[in-house]
């Protein structure tokens, strides 16, 4: 089956993006397809390479990063959710005029368009929030 | 908003789509960027319906007054929704009562009926509590937030 | 159509699991996942919900969840099926459409 996923909220804080990609793993074990994983609201934050979890942690957002390399996973950012809580990617960095971007391996930002492509072209959406 | 938007050329694949929201607006974010979503999604020709149960309910309260909170009112968003063709939100009448609420307390939403001589008809419909299941039961995709 | 409905909340919290439960209808399943475990535990004060059920609704627990909070298997609710995430995958194939209770 095809199954997309909505993540809501941000690392750490929340379980909600721990279960996402413990669940995403298991899915793609059975040999489902994942046809894209959508960070929308607090969820744009999983999507920075700045964060540095201590050693003995799970680092979240490599997870995700190493799933979609492996499994070429579709991870993408809202890109409204995203310009609101400073994640950014080089084209947008240069757009808003800052001085850095921090998108990680594997995220792309694009619009809030492509939650409803994954609504529609999904067997199955399965969200994750609080 | 429009720059966001994405021109989806997939299929013609009309799928049912209830946006689920239980929260109230301001304390969290999450009753405004349900309703980008809608806004966004309201392009791609879906059959959309929003649903209002729980702390959802205050979304709608009229008279919302931000000003000395220094956010935004987008309270008056759900009134343009018909112009987006987003004409069915379904208000659980319980959750109204348990706030000593009624209908009366909500802000008048509506949208013009085009296969009825363009007619002015209320969006919001009261659903009852056990009306919901099979409400949900019908969709194909279910957003809540 | 049916619905697999999860809540992720205490039901000691949040109202999520009350509201899930008043919003079920027959051949629906509840998946209880990440702190919404709790309420799958026997002898608490929201235990009779669960087993008081009027069994047309199927009751899971993620285990994972369960075990991550010293919750063993032998103190859930018998009417509740303990799956991994694994089951979870199956869960949201074998019914129609999702709906978070978040």
């Amino acid at each position: 089956m095809k199954i997309g996923i909505l993540v809501s909220e941000g690392p750490f804080t929340h379980q909600a993006s721990d279960s996402a990609y413990q669940f995403v793993k298991a899915a793609l074990e059975k040999g489902h397809e994942i046809f894209r994983v959508f960070f929308y609201n607090d969820g744009v934050n999983n999507g920075t390479r700045l964060t540095v979890p201590p050693q003995d942690e799970r680092n979240i957002q490599s997870n995700w990063t190493e799933l979609a390399e492996k499994h070429n996973l579709d991870l993408v950012v809202c890109i409204a959710a995203a310009q609101r809580r400073g994640i950014l990617d080089e084209n947008e960095a240069k757009r808003q005029g800052k001085d850095a971007d921090n998108i990680a391996p594997g995220f792309r930002i694009s619009g809030l368009g492509q939650l409803i492509e994954t609504g529609i072209e999904s067997d199955r959406l399965v969200v994750f929030g609080d | 908003m429009s720059e966001q938007e994405q021109e989806f050329s997939g299929s013609d694949v009309q799928k049912k789509f209830l946006y689920l929201n239980r929260r109230a607006p301001y304390g969290t974010i999450y009753a405004l960027e349900s309703l980008e979503v809608v806004l966004i999604g309201a392009a791609f020709d879906q059959d959309v319906s929003l649903a209002f149960l729980d702390d959802g309910v205050y979304q709608l309260l009229k008279g919302q007054d931000t000003k000395a909170i220094g956010m935004k009112n987008f309270s008056p968003t759900y009134r343009a929704l018909g112009d987006y063709e987003v004409t069915k939100l379904y208000v659980e009448k319980e959750s109204l009562e348990e706030r000593g609420l009624s209908i009366d307390d909500l802000m008048e939403i509506t949208y013009e009926d085009e296969d009825d001589d363009w007619a002015e008809k209320p969006s919001i419909q009261l659903v009852n509590r056990s009306e919901f299941a099979a409400i949900m039961a019908a969709q194909d995709v279910i957003l809540s937030f | 159509m049916s619905v697999l409905h999860t809540v992720n909340k205490s039901p000691f919290e949040k109202a999520a699991f009350e509201s899930c439960l008043k919003h079920t209808g027959p051949g629906d399943a509840v998946l209880l996942i990440e702190d919404g475990v709790y309420a799958a535990v026997k002898g608490t004060a929201v235990a009779d919900r669960i087993a008081g059920g009027n069994g047309a609704v199927s009751l899971y627990a993620l285990g994972p969840d369960l075990a991550a909070r010293g919750i063993t298997e032998s103190a859930v609710i018998e009417t509740v099926k303990v799956v991994d995430y694994g089951g979870f995958v199956d869960l949201i194939t074998e019914y129609d459409v999702s709906q978070a209770w978040l």
